[in-house]
Formats: structure tokens, sequence, C-alpha cells
């Protein structure tokens, strides 16, 4: 291995986490919250009770009617509206390969 | 340039110092730099996530995988 592994490694900060609530950054503006189960090297993670948040940008047009002197008109708005949804699961396993950031949260 | 200058001596030089770690996606993380392994998995202590120069969150402790790192800075 390198030279620069120290005694404390990176992945044992994710193994002082494990059983406890996790946040976990991944690609594709999702992130993740969730009782750590289990990890390994790659950053595969297993959560608990885990709660999925994504994050995306509604731009969908809107057509809104708008009344004007000489009757009704339909005027097309383009709307940018941070859109979230969030899924829940109680179990799941992530990918590391998506993984970008793990930190504990408190509860 | 006395010194021997090798990356990874760099990086072990500038543990427990504060840093910028920038990665490929833009995201900058400034904290105290904890750890870091062959594969530029870092541990970040008292992390600021900036978002385009904006302060968007912060972490006591946060793990970052090696694979989106772009450079790793001394703040």
């Amino acid at each position: 291995m390198s030279g620069i592994a120290a005694p404390n490694e990176p992945l044992d900060m994710i193994r002082l986490s494990l059983d406890e609530k996790v946040y976990v950054k991944l690609r594709g503006a999702r992130e993740m919250v969730g009782k750590l189960h289990g990890y390994d090297s790659h950053c595969n993670v297993v959560l608990g009770d885990a709660v999925e948040t994504i994050y995306e940008v509604d731009d969908t047009t809107l057509e809104t009617k708008v009344s004007t002197l000489c009757g009704c008109s339909k005027k097309q708005t383009r709307t940018n509206k941070l859109q979230t949804t969030t899924k829940k699961s109680d179990m799941l396993f992530i990918r590391g390969d998506s993984v970008i950031l793990i930190s504990t949260v408190s509860e | 340039m006395s010194e021997k200058f090798d990356p990874s001596a760099f990086l072990s030089k500038i543990i427990g110092q504060p840093v910028i770690v920038k990665l490929s996606s833009g995201l900058e993380f400034h904290g105290d730099l904890q750890s870091i392994d062959g594969f530029m998995n870092v541990v970040l202590e008292d992390t600021k996530e900036y978002n385009k120069g904006k302060l968007t969150k912060t972490y006591a402790d946060a793990f970052i995988r090696g694979n989106n790192v772009m450079y790793i800075s001394q703040a």
C-alpha cells in the first residue's frame, strides 16, 4: 500500500459510525439518511430506515389563464422551482460508486 | 525547495491542518484534515460545504470518497 495510509484511516471514521444515524450524499443530487448497518472498502453501504431525498429543478411550463379585456388568453410561464421528492425504505443497499460523502447526523 | 517533494509526503505533512478539498463537481469542503488514504478518501473535521462560493452545509466529521476529489489544498 502507499505510504500515506496513516494509522488512522478514513474508513475508520465510517466504522465508528456503525449503528448510528448517517447522512450520505450521492451523485445526481440525492441524499440518504438512515442507520448504518454495514459498509465495505468500496463504500458500498447498507442503511436501515432510510429516507432518500431527491432534488430536481421543476422546469415544466405552466399554462395559466389570464383574463384580459378581450376575453381569456393563456399565458405560459417557465417555473424553475426546486422540487424535492422523498422515498422511504426499511433496508437499502447503496453501491459505493455513487457515494460522495458520508457524515454522522445528530438526532 | 530543500525538502523532498512527492505528493504523498505533502499529504501526510498537512494532516491536522486546515485544508480545502475541491470535488470535480465544483463543490468545495473547508475543514481540518483528519486522515487520508491511498485512494484519496479523506476525513475532514468541522467541515463547511461551499457551492458556488456560498456556504451550503456544515458537518462535524465528513468522509469524502476519493474518486470525487479534484484537489486538496492547504488553507
